[in-house]
């Protein structure tokens, strides 16, 4: 039988080493996966690699990572979301490396890691200081860069509904980075407010087969979400 | 000469906007000409974070965290409207899919240059989002900004000062007295606010502009 519930986040989590990449999904608080970054914070890796569009929201989840100095270095597009405080103190004081991308390009990188690819050129961000040192090449006499995947040692995802096979439903644009960090990591771990009956997932409307999903843990319905 | 207000500036960039038209509006005050689209012009909303058909704000009550737009405000979803992963967002960008992209910017040169990403402002960490990408993939882009700098110095310039976004991409200029439109030809003026000419233009405008046959006179509405 197949089942990847576990009945804890600190299940789901154990064993993430320190150094570990791990892809962090959400735009801004939509779709973060806050219980289970909470749930890294408590595990202890440290001298993680981020990879999310933002550099977290308020206190909680990515933003209380950074904040307890478990982040060695960002690879993101936005740093600066809403309340970005605990990114701005570790910035200034110059304990966290950024790696700033193109929002596209960072998604195609993951994709590109989701999907065998190891690189691919792209116009976005042909001779801009983004692209420096970057290999570059003419196509059809456009200047393009060379991006290298991302892949992840570890995705943390927020999906709507799950079942035991893994499979998802993410709710409205909550959805966001979720599809492609889920396919993009060794190890992908999903909160879910809801577990359903296997089949009850309408399969013409599963946004991610589970095939790429590892552990499903249910969080159960979502608190009042700040702002 | 009667500078335009911010509500004035995105007025007017949303009567120039054709029915069926797929647009993305940047963070900031481009966001505000969803609000002053003509009646009968429907127009999809494109937004970077995973939506199509992006709708008004929510009325009171009916906020929801999970429905957001890229400047990350909560936003309905109008009829018809879908939802997509960021991969199929940026398809859409870089593939050609979206008619017009309106951002803000810091600078834009002659050649179409735009600079809007950072200026290097010293211990802030810069952001770049999805900027780059309209740049390049965007069929067409505008850009809505003020004239010039807080301390009046000019913002179209002959070269960009600040890091460049894209080169060579931005086709029209709104500003709080003027639209300029720019192409291998250089600046064109096809509109300007009343009391304003030539010669006023030119002195808050670093590069030489000429003037449309059939350069209008602004008038946006006094009460938006």
């Amino acid at each position: 039988m197949i089942n990847k519930q576990v009945e804890s986040i600190a299940a789901a989590l154990e064993g993430i080493q320190d150094g570990s990449t791990v892809l962090s999904s959400g735009f801004g608080a939509a779709g973060e996966p806050v219980e289970l970054l909470n749930g890294l914070l408590e595990q202890g890796a440290r001298d993680l690699i981020i990879v999310s569009n933002n550099a977290g929201t308020g206190d909680v989840g990515l933003a209380g990572l950074i904040r307890e100095r478990r982040v060695r270095k960002i690879i993101c597009s936005y740093p600066r979301s809403a309340d970005p405080h605990c990114f701005d103190e570790c910035y200034r004081a110059g304990d966290i490396e950024v790696e700033l991308l193109p929002q596209g390009t960072l998604s195609e990188r993951i994709r590109a890691g989701a999907a065998g690819i190891s690189a691919f050129y792209v116009q976005v961000g042909a001779g801009t200081e983004l692209s420096k040192g970057k290999e570059t090449r003419e196509f059809d006499g456009k200047l393009h860069v060379m991006e290298r995947a991302i892949h992840g040692d570890l995705a943390l995802v927020r999906a709507l509904r799950a079942d035991r096979w893994g499979n998802l439903i993410y709710r409205k644009s909550a959805r966001n980075f979720n599809p492609v960090m889920a396919m993009a990591a060794d190890r992908t771990v999903v909160q879910t407010n809801e577990i359903c009956p296997l089949g009850r997932l309408d399969p013409e409307a599963i946004h991610t087969p589970g095939i790429f999903v590892n552990r499903v843990v249910c969080i159960g319905p979502n608190q009042e979400v700040e702002q | 000469m009667n500078k335009m207000s911010r509500s004035q500036m995105a007025w007017l960039v949303a009567q120039d906007m054709w029915d069926g038209a797929v647009v993305n509006l940047g963070i900031g005050l481009p966001t505000a000409c969803a609000n002053f689209v003509p009646e009968g012009r429907e127009i999809m909303f494109h937004s970077e974070n995973g939506l199509i058909g992006v709708g008004p704000a929510p009325e009171a009550g009916d906020e929801d965290p999970d429905l957001i737009n890229a400047g990350k405000q909560m936003v309905t979803l109008v009829t018809g409207g879908a939802y997509f992963s960021h991969n199929d967002a940026f398809v859409m960008i870089r593939g050609g899919h979206i008619d017009l992209s309106v951002m803000g910017a810091f600078e834009v040169s002659q050649a179409g240059d735009l600079a809007n990403w950072t200026v290097n402002a010293p211990g802030v960490p810069p952001g770049v989002g999805g900027a780059m990408d309209l740049a390049v993939g965007a069929k067409e882009i505008w850009v809505l900004m003020e004239h010039t700098t807080r301390d009046g110095k000019p913002r179209i310039l002959k070269e960009c000062h600040f890091p460049l976004t894209g080169k060579g991409c931005v086709t029209r200029v709104y500003t709080d007295i003027a639209i300029l439109m720019i192409s291998e030809q250089g600046v064109e003026v096809t509109a300007m606010v009343e009391g304003c000419d030539l010669e006023k233009l030119q002195a808050v405008t670093e590069v030489p502009l000429t003037v449309h046959r059939e350069c209008k006179v602004l008038s946006p509405p006094d009460t938006i």
